[in-house]
């Protein structure tokens, strides 16, 4: 789509002079305002905007965290109580930050069910979802070790179970996970090197955003309906159309940060983490972050040994096994047709998908004992089998609905029958938006 | 339309799936009373605090009172190591008033030009010292178990709220879990223990607490013990409020200033996303989509 040619002209003098030597101003405007966007795209689509924005507001907020911050065992944890009571608006920037990471997740796990629901990662896009897959796991790892540099109770703890996976490995596992410890418990060294990671981590995010950003330009966006751009009608340029709906969406999304900024502060967090690490003591229950639960209850579902593979290593292989298989959902899916809005079948199993997903995230917060421990197993059950058994048959047994011809059928005969069905005023109702 | 629809069932066969979970979860634990499982046996009391909310502020003269509670009572055995005196501003008492309530406190110093250590009138930027001089003289003079620190108590301590509570705190925004808990806990010491329930020796029964049937930490306060000169009722309830009103406090000192500028940036929003839709409507008015 952005194969077109280029209907930037520069206006001015020093415009001419920069398009001539390095064309950034030319770049900017191909890509963000002449840029054709599907007329149709909701607001599931203004999510990676969204995300964008969560990116760099995490790494200004951690920049600065970062000069008040000291990654000791001895003062870590005073250094976040320092930034909390005596640094100016410290309050502000920890709780910016650490609400900032839950908000981000947010973000990112709806933009993914929305590809999941549009059928985004379908061909010529299986690159671009690959690319989010990185980032997501980048996010994952970046997530992970900043709940450890407060050096509270679950920091410490938390560390140390998820650390742990990486011995159930055979042969070289005691190995890999003294190298992430840098000893043989978590200490110094860990809280250290988690540091060093935690300030790389975000730029690694930036670059792999780039290149998802730039595959997604080759490409072009799919839209609700899930058919090409055929015509210039399919389209409207990114400003001011998309960037106003964008705008509006991320200001929605500015608003529920705030709300948990400003009112909730400490609901998403664990109350364990305002006590001090202490290696002597182990809390009742450790759980990680809530954007892990479900694949904490997805290890904890395996309690049994499969052969050779030890429940420990089951579970471990069960939890990566569950991000991985994101990997390859692009040839998972056989379905001729994209977008669940014409697949029935597959919609009711992508909405028990998103069910079962909340539901492993709530088993992942309870004990794994009695009853909780089936049904985590039976929601892991689900969770593969959508990817691996539903995915693959669903696309060669559905039959689809009759596809509109292009965007621009499909966007005036809904308009049409909307204003029929409903008197003069009520176009703008927005149920008739999805 | 269908969409919302098989969405409404999902969610539904979701629900039911968790409400029967939650049913499970209860037959199976705490039937037995003099043995249960999970703790605390009793959920706390929610409390009216006059910080909840989106326009909730401290109530000075409640921080005052829970001062003097921690500090007549509480500071014999706990330490709270991250507050300064100067901090004590917030609860309305003047820099000359501080100076004189610092100066009743001992800290040590040091070392001098000679290489000596010293103790001197603390001054109001010390930290409260601690009653005892480390985590091992502290667990040692109460039967091995240290008490524990009381700057982030009222964040520390939260009875957890499941589900579908948990839920619905988003709305109403409930953060006073820690208060909350440590109301609970204070005047929760008076309850019997069910009939056949064993207390191991040194330690005491309280339904409230998060840990167990029973905690090392005996009855702490009785009514009449701390005056009060401001007319309040001087009794454990009360007494109890005052300071876990105070303890929130000194673990969230900036939580008056946290909901002002909230407020504003809330209003801010609203506004903004009324006219950023004003806006976007009418540039997308001749496009349908």
């Amino acid at each position: 789509m952005s194969g077109g040619h280029s209907t930037y002209t520069p206006t001015s003098a020093v415009g001419r002079w920069m398009d001539a030597r390095m064309p950034l101003p030319r770049l900017v405007h191909d890509s963000f305002v002449s840029y054709p966007t599907p007329r149709n795209l909701n607001y599931a689509y203004t999510f990676g905007g969204i995300l964008s924005v969560m990116l760099v507001a995490q790494i200004v907020t951690g920049v600065v965290l970062a000069m008040h911050y000291t990654p000791s065992t001895l003062l870590a944890f005073d250094s976040v109580e320092k930034i909390m009571r005596d640094v100016n608006s410290g309050w502000l920037l920890r709780y910016l930050h650490s609400n900032g990471a839950s908000m981000f997740f947010i973000a990112v796990y709806i933009h993914i069910f929305r590809s999941l629901y549009y059928g985004s990662y379908k061909a010529p896009r299986e690159l671009l979802w690959i690319l989010g897959c990185i980032i997501y796991l980048l996010m994952m790892a970046a997530g992970f070790m900043g709940y450890v540099l407060p050096w509270g109770q679950m920091s410490f703890w938390g560390a140390t179970v998820i650390t742990g996976f990486f011995t159930a490995v055979p042969v070289v596992g005691q190995s890999i996970q003294q190298l992430l410890l840098g000893g043989f418990s978590v200490d110094n060294p860990t809280l250290n090197r988690f540091f060093a990671l935690h300030y790389l981590l975000p730029f690694m995010i930036a670059g792999v955003v780039v290149l998802h950003v730039w595959a997604l330009h080759v490409t072009g966006q799919t839209n609700p309906t899930g058919i090409e751009v055929k015509s210039k009608t399919d389209t409207v340029p990114f400003t001011p159309y998309a960037t106003l709906k964008d705008a509006l969406g991320m200001m929605v999304f500015m608003l529920l940060f705030a709300y948990f900024v400003f009112y909730l502060p400490n609901f998403l967090g664990h109350p364990d983490n305002y006590i001090v690490a202490n290696p002597l003591k182990t809390p009742a229950h450790i759980v990680p972050e809530w954007y892990f639960l479900p694949f904490y209850a997805i290890l904890r579902a395996i309690t049994f040994n499969i052969g050779p593979i030890d429940s420990k290593l089951g579970g471990v292989l069960a939890m990566f096994g569950a991000i991985a298989v994101l990997f390859f959902v692009p040839w998972l899916d056989t379905s001729k047709v994209r977008s669940a809005v014409y697949r029935p079948w597959y919609k009711l199993f992508y909405w028990l998908f998103a069910i079962n997903a909340i539901f492993l995230g709530w088993l992942g917060s309870r004990p794994a004992e009695g009853a909780y421990v089936i049904m985590s197993q039976l929601s892991t059950i689900y969770y593969f089998g959508f990817f691996l058994v539903i995915m693959p048959l669903l696309g060669l047994i559905e039959t689809p609905r009759r596809l509109p011809n292009s965007i621009t059928e499909a966007v005036l005969a809904k308009h049409k029958g909307s204003a029929a069905a409903h008197p003069a005023g009520a176009t703008a109702a927005p149920e008739t938006k999805a | 339309m269908k969409k919302i629809l098989v969405g409404l069932a999902a969610l539904c066969l979701g629900a039911a799936l968790g409400t029967g979970a939650f049913a499970q979860e209860e037959a199976h634990g705490g039937h037995d009373e003099a043995n249960p499982t999970h703790f605390p046996i009793l959920k706390p009391e929610e409390l009216d605090w006059s910080f909840a909310g989106p326009f909730g502020r401290y109530d000075k003269a409640q921080l005052q009172r829970g001062l003097k509670v921690y500090r007549e009572v509480c500071a014999a055995c706990h330490s709270m190591r991250l507050v300064s005196f100067r901090n004590l501003e917030d609860l309305g008492y003047s820099e000359a008033q501080i100076r004189t309530l610092a100066a009743e406190y001992e800290v040590q110093d040091g070392p001098n030009a000679d290489g000596e250590m010293f103790t001197r009138a603390a001054i109001p930027s010390d930290h409260f010292p601690s009653p005892y001089p480390n985590d091992e003289a502290a667990a040692a003079s109460n039967n091995g178990a240290a008490p524990p620190d009381l700057s982030l108590m009222g964040k520390a301590r939260t009875v957890e709220r499941g589900f579908p509570t948990f839920v619905f705190d988003v709305f109403t925004q409930y953060q006073e879990g820690g208060p909350d808990y440590v109301h609970a806990l204070l005047t929760g010491y008076d309850e019997t223990p069910p009939e056949g329930m064993e207390i191991p020796e040194g330690t005491h029964y309280n339904p409230y607490f998060i840990a167990g049937k029973s905690l090392a930490m005996p009855k702490p306060i009785t009514d009449g013990q701390v005056t009060y000169d401001d007319g309040a009722p001087q009794t454990v309830d009360q007494y109890s409020r005052d300071v876990s009103a105070f303890l929130m406090w000194a673990a969230e000192p900036h939580l008056d200033e946290r909901k002002m500028i909230g407020f504003r940036v809330v209003l801010f929003l609203l506004l903004f996303i009324g006219l950023l839709w004003m806006t976007k409507r009418k540039v997308w008015s001749d496009v349908p989509h």
